[in-house]
């Protein structure tokens, strides 16, 4: 039914890469094609990493793709999109502003004569629910007040694309609901002036509540994965089963392997190609507790709405306790492994213990640093010297984060410690008495 | 129930209040005009280059209309900053090649000592305005501009380059053009550091209103009507009287311009304020709610409203406040070769025909005397600094621990800091005279009087920032006192200390100039140093000198900071940040 409709805006083969610290390039986004059609909701659906904002941003026009190119009604973007208005997660409400200015703001930059102005932007605000709110400032309004002065902002241009960047994750979840809700019945109305709506989302139950399609993206570097096509009747309910069919499928589709990707074995792969995910050890500790709590097995899904975690919160816990062979994944299940088991049974010196070792082995970053320290003169090294390396793999913020990760595993597992002030990296004491003969320098 | 509300209802009662707030408001704006426009006849009165006094009259009655004079030129150069502010740190931050250039220039023009170059700049001035006094007149606002108006570019620069990247993007989509970006976006958003900014540099700024009203150039010695030519003829007079009149005259000053102008300015930029919450103890104005409660407010928004719009449209033809997405990499990379290439042409230019200078006028001889001079100077510099962190630090720890105290203290500093100190040296020389004191070791005093209080004034907002749990944690642990200052008070304070410290030094190095050499009542007193030595070549004239005088004392600034103080600031920031 969609083929039919006009196509508003095109993304074709969009690259976007990054130089890197050696000169060399990383990707962000890779060959994505998109289109866009009036009368249809898309949802970008992805983990962190995946791009996900930054190709909301080129849709934008805010940012320039390294190859391909974002057409807007057949023409090339050379700035800001002309048919798109964007609502962020952070609301980016001028604070200076009243609530009435603000809504006007983007009139008054098309021009709009000030009494015109002022009657579309009341009507703006009358129809998001705002009256009453319009001399009032940003900050003295909750964040789902703030967010509805996002949406009438972004509603009064009447812009054929409405874009939303998490316009919700900021909102706690009864706001979020509530707003979501109220969206959705504007957009049911038949003179609803915007033609299209593409939200970005790290919420797997919002994409399928909200969306006519959802993309799936993966990750490093950012590329499509899959498309779910969403058919149910709006108002949707979300204990339906197919409702529930289609969370699980997209559980699936972000933690399950892709089919013709090989990722290698986490004993044998290389820091840059299996990353560690960033998860705190209290976190990942937690999580296999649960699990355990559970019999040995648990949902997804039932796990993130009980915790009210999103994904980007979640699914860095699944990857390292997978990575770490503690749970592994199947579906949307999580299931204990008999060393996750001995872990979250043993008491705090032995489950250290255990950590200690799977990290040794099975974090590919923990074992270069650890067996990088036990090959060098005096055990120990600059942490600027493993910073260079991973900056050939990734962002300087990313290579940053990855370190800061190994670090905080490491100082957990006693296998090395950390001196912030030195910047040094040093194998904790009892692993270099320990360490194998062939690595000890001759007295 | 009807009948048993008030006639007339509360709201006709509020309006007497209202007419109040008016009368008085009004009355303050006639009073401001009819001020202007007796001053700005004074400005014009005949004048030429020989029969120039070299005096103002020290009678008392002229005080008042002095002291006017003197604030409308601290005023036209407060404007004149914040324009220049505007257009500076815009191009810094909006044009990528000018970027490079712009912001080193600037870093480099902060240290020069620009006492030194008003010898220089008075010419050009006189030049400029033939046969008024308008040129000595825009010398003395060049002058205090200069004080102030690097500080406040820095602030607006650092806001523009650090604005959120969501009101950014927003700004961007909603397609806001770049006169409505400037005034809707830019503008607001640096508020806040640019009117405390702007506060602080224009209480820097009396020393130099005070050194640039009176003085000694190229053999001639030049008054302006204003209250530093006051003190300095009542000085040479030796009338210590007058002195401490107008000494008192200036406190009033400095106090009222905070009450009427700083204070009301400063709660007013409170609604600026990005951070979603509310400041813990905003800035509040008794002057700001009177006006607020008057009709000025609507009035205001009545006759300026209707403006904006037409402005908006015409305006419209700069464009909008977005930049092309593609550009052709050749082209780009060709503009930033042609642009270095004539940069650097420049540069080595001037540096040709500044050697060449020197060579022909004073040799290089002398660039070694001025080098071992601002040895000298820089030791001053370090004990000035050394001896005020002894004193202001445990004092200041003292006042920003105790609310009550920073409270009435606060003010206070502030015009400690805003006072002139070159008004106090008539009293400092009478006492080095009386005793027989060197100048040598006088001088650090004298420099001291200004630059200290950024030490204190720092010290004290570092230490009323320090968590209220970490004092309890610290007297729940009974730290003994050592310990107490060791791992709690002195790292809190750190990076605020070292502000204060980057601060109170370069201003030492810019009293030099005018501490190095005094007198009293017909008595000079010099002292061997780099700011005595420009003083020296200033009022003789000497071209040669001033330029290697200046050149040394900003290579000594900027050394200093580069070497020690950013460095230690930027550890400051690494390690001892509170937050």
């Amino acid at each position: 039914m969609t083929t039919t409709h006009e196509v508003l805006i095109t993304v074709d083969k969009v690259s976007k890469s990054f130089a890197g610290a050696a000169g060399d390039e990383l990707r962000v986004l890779d060959g994505i094609d998109l289109d866009l059609r009036a009368g249809e909701i898309v949802a970008l659906l992805g983990r962190s990493g995946s791009g996900k904002s930054t190709l909301l941003r080129t849709i934008a026009g805010l940012i320039t793709p390294t190859t391909g190119s974002v057409r807007y009604r057949g023409a090339e973007l050379n700035g800001a999109n002309p048919g798109t208005a964007m609502v962020f997660q952070s609301f980016a409400l001028m604070p200076w502003l009243t609530v009435q200015d603000n809504v006007e703001l983007g009139l008054a930059a098309q021009g709009v004569p000030p009494a015109q102005r002022r009657d579309r932007a009341l009507k703006a605000i009358d129809v998001i629910g705002l009256d009453g709110f319009e001399s009032a400032y940003p900050k003295e309004l909750s964040g789902g007040m703030r967010q509805r002065v996002g949406f009438a902002r972004a509603l009064v241009l009447e812009p054929d694309v409405l874009l939303m960047d998490e316009p919700f994750s900021a909102l706690d979840v009864l706001t979020a609901e509530n707003l979501r809700t109220e969206l959705m019945s504007l957009w049911g109305t038949p003179n609803f002036p915007t033609k299209a709506v593409c939200i970005v989302t790290h919420n797997i139950e919002e994409a399928v509540l909200l969306a006519d399609r959802v993309i799936v993206l993966g990750a490093n570097p950012g590329h499509l994965r899959a498309e779910v096509t969403v058919d149910l009747a709006r108002p949707r309910d979300r204990k339906s089963a197919a409702f529930e069919a289609l969370v699980d499928r997209l559980y699936d589709l972000l933690t399950g392997r892709e089919p013709d990707v090989t990722v290698p074995e986490p004993t044998e792969a290389t820091p840059t190609a299996r990353p560690l995910p960033v998860a705190s050890v209290g976190g990942l500790a937690g999580l296999v507790e649960i699990v355990y709590a559970r019999g040995g097995r648990a949902d997804l899904p039932d796990i993130a709405a009980e915790l009210s975690f999103e994904i980007d919160d979640l699914l860095p816990l699944v990857d390292a306790a997978a990575l770490l062979d503690f749970l592994f994944v199947a579906g949307a299940d999580l299931n204990l492994t008999p060393m996750g088991n001995a872990f979250t049974t043993a008491d705090i010196q032995d489950s250290k213990k255990i950590f200690a070792e799977q990290a040794r082995h099975r974090a590919p970053l923990v074992r270069t640093i650890y067996k990088a320290l036990a090959a060098s003169a005096e055990g120990n090294l600059r942490s600027g010297f493993f910073l260079d390396l991973l900056r050939r793999g990734f962002s300087p913020d990313d290579a940053q984060q990855q370190l800061d990760t190994a670090i905080d595993w490491g100082r957990y597992a006693e296998l090395f410690d950390y001196d912030t002030d030195t910047g040094q990296i040093t194998l904790d004491p009892a692993h270099w008495t320990a360490r194998p003969a062939e690595h000890r320098t001759p007295a | 129930m009807s009948l048993l509300r008030t006639f007339p209802t509360k709201g006709a009662l509020a309006r007497p209040g209202r007419r109040a707030a008016d009368v008085v408001v009004f009355l303050g704006a006639a009073a401001l005009l009819w001020l202007i426009v007796r001053l700005a006849h004074g400005v014009t009165v005949p004048w030429d280059e020989v029969t120039a006094p070299s005096t103002v009259s020290t009678d008392p009655t002229e005080l008042p209309y002095y002291a006017a004079r003197s604030l409308l030129r601290m005023f036209a150069a407060l404007a004149v900053s914040v324009v220049f502010t505007f257009v500076y740190a815009t191009a810094a931050a909006r044009l990528r090649r000018a970027e490079k250039v712009l912001i080193p220039l600037l870093d480099i023009l902060q240290s020069v000592p620009i006492l030194g170059f008003l010898s220089v700049t008075i010419t050009g001035f006189i030049a400029l305005f033939p046969g008024s006094e308008l040129g000595l007149e825009a010398a003395s606002i060049f002058a205090i501009f200069t004080s102030q108006a690097w500080n406040m570019t820095f602030a607006f620069y650092h806001s523009l380059v650090s604005q959120p990247r969501d009101l950014d993007e927003a700004s961007r989509l909603l397609r806001l053009s770049r006169w409505q970006r400037f005034w809707r976006v830019d503008v607001p958003g640096g508020m806040i550091p640019l009117v405390w900014n702007g506060m602080m540099s224009f209480g820097g700024g009396w020393f130099f209103l005070v050194a640039s009203e009176a003085l000694s150039v190229n053999g001639h010695n030049w008054a302006l009507p204003g209250i530093g030519a006051y003190v300095a003829t009542a000085t040479a007079d030796g009338d210590l009287g007058k002195v401490l009149l107008a000494m008192i005259v200036m406190i009033v000053m400095v106090v009222g311009v905070n009450v009427l102008f700083w204070r009301p300015l400063t709660a007013w930029a409170e609604r600026f304020r990005v951070e979603e919450s509310e400041a813990a103890e905003a800035p509040r104005s008794l002057t700001l709610n009177v006006l607020r409660r008057s009709r000025i407010p609507a009035l205001l928004s009545r006759i300026f409203g209707p403006l904006v719009f037409p402005l908006d449209r015409i305006t419209a033809v700069f464009g909008l406040a977005e930049h092309p997405l593609r550009t052709s990499p050749g082209r780009r990379r060709a503009g930033d070769i042609a642009s270095t290439v004539v940069i650097l042409t420049l540069i080595g230019y001037g540096l040709v025909r500044m050697i060449g200078f020197i060579a022909d006028t004073a040799g290089f001889g002398e660039v070694g005397h001025a080098l071992l001079l601002g040895l000298i100077t820089f030791g001053r510099v370090i004990a000035l600094v050394a001896v005020a962190t002894l004193i202001w630090v445990p004092v200041g720890v003292w006042i920003g621990l105790n609310p009550r105290v920073s409270r009435l203290a606060q003010p206070v500093v502030q015009v400690l800091a805003s006072f002139p100190a070159n008004f106090l040296f008539p009293l400092i020389t009478g006492v080095l005279i009386a005793t027989g004191i060197s100048l040598n070791w006088g001088g650090i005093l004298l420099m001291a009087l200004g630059a200290q209080w950024y030490i204190l004034f720092n010290v004290i907002a570092g230490a009323s920032a320090i968590p209220n749990d970490l004092r309890e944690a610290s007297a729940n642990l009974r730290l003994p006192r050592k310990l107490w200052w060791r791992k709690l008070i002195l790292p809190a304070i750190f990076s605020s200390y070292v502000t204060g410290g980057i601060t109170a030094a370069g201003g030492a190095w810019n009293a030099s100039i005018v501490a190095e050499i005094v007198s009293y009542n017909g008595i000079t007193l010099t002292a061997t140093g780099l700011g005595a030595y420009i003083k020296d070549a200033t009022s003789t004239g000497n071209a040669g000198q001033i330029l290697i005088g200046v050149a040394v004392m900003s290579l000594y600034v900027v050394g200093l900071n580069r070497l020690f103080w950013r460095r230690l600031y930027a550890l400051a920031e690494r390690r001892f940040s509170v937050a």
